[in-house]
């Protein structure tokens, strides 16, 4: 890479989907390897790992193994985060496994993507955590799926193959929210289509993998139009040179401020004007999400950390009631008229679960209203009521202002995942 | 429309800003590890960042393990001079001296696993509730998991198996009393990341990072500095060699490459051809496979 090259690259964020065995540590593996992101020193530690196991070819998935409990189970049990680069873009991926805490894990994982690679066994076909996985990519409001058919080469590389599966996917997919969905048909293994075009997949014609991750359009994934910005913290340097200096420190999430705009802190619902845009080389004309700025306003007004200040003439809902759906990350049951702590951006407020409407069969999809016991991997709508007054939009608009976490007040330890409908 | 899209540079920065501002705002006595390596060089500079026109509302912590590049510390005194930071050192010689650690013998001898000791004594002596780190996801397989606020019990030890999910970037920082939280700003940055940035932002670094002539000798395929705290086997020669350091630790497990890189272009340049890994030539972490995930679960950073 030219030391002049890295100036226009962009960053993306990706997860990936698939049950074990369908070649998820071999396809991470091989992008990591073909995109030259492997050093010689791990390459050679994989290597003599594999020929102590006894095994024929280096095996790839071994770059991507984790902590020692787990090699030891020959599991891995966490979200994990990989790096690479090429010359367009830095890709980190968050690498979840396909086991039982699967839901939690791959919520985490998804959070933050702009895209999801989901796998399929060619052999298996769309199975019933294929779904799953799809729905919570559609959940999570991840921008892009690419959905992988892989181990081409156990079925001939046949395209009669992959027609089929893309068929039955898109059958189901059509029912969730999802915009962007592509397919390929991949040998993570030998490396089809992965980052070199396939020599054995003639009929298709579409983007290799890496070519595709390169050229996701991105640019969109972010809210440009509604302008958020949670206050983090106050900076008042109380210096001689900065005496009345009072900055609003935060990253911006969502939407783009200028200078001069009209500006309401929320809940109080003061108004002020922006004075200035800081950053530590100077002041800026305008910024957007997600930069990390500082704000100064033309009026002293009162204003503290968990506030929020947004344009006059686009304002989020102010509300004490919230309807969410959750996705439960403990042991310990959700407990109706149960206290949690919450946090929502950089608001800390205490809330009670009033009620839960339905929970989600996970194998099916179908909402379940009887059943309202909400355990470790349950999804569930329900409503919160919060001790104070929270300045929200709906997650479907805002993946930053319209999530939230509930804390267990007594361990606290972060029990549930929430997306604001 | 215009195009709102920010470099992956610039929306690392910003990541990390985010995460400086909230750890000052959860915790009431964070302090920033400071090495005089170039990971905590670049978080103290985020650090600047996060929270101009003000001064860095925290302490520079450094544990020293008196095994130092003279380099390093000249740098790291300089540094906090300019800026206007405290500096608080934590020091091995000193746990050692009070009979609280005790010195490795032999040739492998290393003050690596007493930093330990001494980094949970200065956290108790100065109450500290959260520890800025400058580690890295990409630098080792242990770390691949390892969260922007990371939860220590009240021996300072990390459960990988018990570490709170992460969702979005809303960071759980509430804790019992007498636990404490390391924080990684820069967690999703690689080493090429970091050099990029120390080059975009012309950021001053310590002088053993450029290639300069020193007197050295090869044990076990390392290139070490020759200096008095890492006693000569017989067979080993010194010779002078022209080297630079990419990573800097204590003496006795920090190896030197061979190289002419003499500016920030070059070093950048030779790391995106380098195809070994920065902690390939760290010698404490091949003790054994595992030997990063052991010490971190003791309280190692
Ligand atoms: N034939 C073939 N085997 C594959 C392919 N991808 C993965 N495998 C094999 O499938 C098994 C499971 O792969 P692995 O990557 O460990 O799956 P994971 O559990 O999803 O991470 C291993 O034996 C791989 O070698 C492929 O494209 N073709």
């Amino acid at each position: 890479m030219k030391t002049s090259g890295y100036l226009d690259m962009d960053l993306l964020r990706f997860t990936t989907a698939g049950s074990v065995d369908d070649g998820k540590s071999t396809l991470i593996g091989r992008l990591l390897y073909d995109s030259k992101s492997i050093f010689e020193d791990q390459y050679e530690a994989i290597k003599a790992t594999s020929e102590k196991r006894g095994e024929e070819y280096v095996n790839l998935a071994l770059l991507t193994d984790g902590l020692r409990a787990e090699r030891e189970q020959g599991i891995t049990i966490d979200v994990a985060y990989r790096y690479f680069a090429t010359p367009k873009r830095k890709f980190i991926i968050a690498d979840t496994p396909g086991h039982i805490q699967y839901t939690r894990n791959m919520v985490t994982g998804a959070s933050t993507a702009n895209a999801a690679i989901i796998l399929i066994d060619a052999r298996k076909g769309v199975i019933e955590q294929t779904m799953r996985h799809t729905y919570i990519a559609s959940l999570l409001r991840i921008p892009h799926v690419i959905v992988c058919i892989n181990k081409m080469d156990l079925v001939e590389f046949k395209e009669d193959v992959f027609e089929k599966i893309k068929k039955a996917y898109e059958a189901f997919a059509s029912k969730l929210e999802i915009t962007d969905v592509h397919f390929l048909p991949i040998s993570a293994l030998k490396g089809d289509n992965v980052v070199d075009p396939s020599k054995n997949m003639n009929w298709y014609q579409g983007a290799t993998l890496m070519y595709l991750l390169e050229n996701l359009h991105i640019a969109n994934d972010q809210n440009h139009s509604d302008a958020r910005f949670p206050v983090q913290y106050v900076i008042r340097p109380m210096t001689s040179e900065h005496h009345d200096y009072r900055g609003y420190a935060g990253r911006i999430a969502g939407g783009v401020f200028k200078k001069g705009d009209a500006i309401t802190v929320l809940p109080s619902g003061f108004t002020s004007k922006i004075k200035s845009i800081d950053v530590l080389e100077g002041q800026l004309d305008e910024a957007f999400s997600p930069m990390s700025v500082t704000l100064t306003l033309e009026d002293e007004i009162d204003i503290s950390r968990g506030d929020m200040i947004v344009k006059t003439d686009n304002q989020p809902e102010t509300t004490q009631d919230i309807e969410l759906m959750i996705c439960w990350l403990a042991d310990k049951k959700l407990q109706v008229n149960g206290k949690y702590a919450l946090k929502h951006a950089s608001k800390d407020v205490r809330c009670v679960v009033k009620d839960i409407q339905y929970k989600i069969n996970i194998h099916t999809l179908e909402k379940n209203e009887e059943d309202k016991s909400i355990g470790l991997n349950d999804i569930a709508r329900i409503t919160l009521r919060t001790t104070a007054p929270i300045a929200i939009d709906k997650y479907s608009q805002n993946r930053n202002t319209g999530s939230l976490i509930l804390i267990d007040e007594a361990t606290n330890v972060t029990v549930g995942a929430g997306m604001i409908v | 429309m215009k195009n709102y899209t920010l470099t992956h540079l610039k929306e690392l920065e910003s990541e990390s800003i985010y995460v400086l501002r909230e750890l000052a705002a959860q915790f009431e006595k964070p302090a920033l590890l400071f090495s005089g390596g170039k990971d905590s060089i670049v978080c103290f500079h985020l650090a600047r960042k996060a929270f101009a026109p003000a001064k860095i509302p925290f302490p520079l912590v450094h544990i020293d393990t008196g095994h130092n590049f003279e380099e390093t510390i000249i740098f790291r005194d300089e540094l906090a001079k300019k800026y206007g930071a405290a500096l608080i050192v934590g020091s091995v010689q000193q746990s050692i001296d009070e009979g609280r650690a005790i010195e490795e013998k032999g040739f492998n001898a290393s003050r690596n696993v007493l930093q330990t000791i001494t980094l949970l004594e200065t956290i108790e002596k100065y109450k500290f509730d959260a520890l800025i780190g400058g580690a890295r996801r990409d630098e080792e397989k242990a770390r691949a998991k390892e969260r922007f606020f990371s939860h220590r019990d009240e021996f300072g030890q990390w459960d990988p198996k018990n570490q709170r999910p992460e969702l979005w970037n809303i960071f759980n920082g509430k804790k019992a009393v007498g636990e404490h939280f390391r924080v990684f700003p820069i967690s999703n940055w690689t080493e090429m990341d970091v050099w990029q940035y120390i080059l975009q932002e012309k950021i001053e670094i310590p002088s053993i990072y450029y290639t300069h002539e020193r007197e050295c000798f090869i044990r076990d395929g390392v290139i070490y500095a020759h200096a008095q705290v890492i006693p000569l086997k017989p067979n080993e020669k010194v010779e002078k060699m022209q080297v630079r350091f990419r990573t800097i630790g204590d003496m006795s497990c920090t190896g030197a490459v061979l190289s002419k890189a003499n500016s920030l272009e070059e070093i950048v340049e030779e790391v995106a051809a380098t195809r070994i890994t920065e902690r390939g030539s760290r010698i404490d972490d091949k003790r054994s496979d595992a030997a990063m995930e052991d010490r971190k679960k003791t309280g190692y950073f």
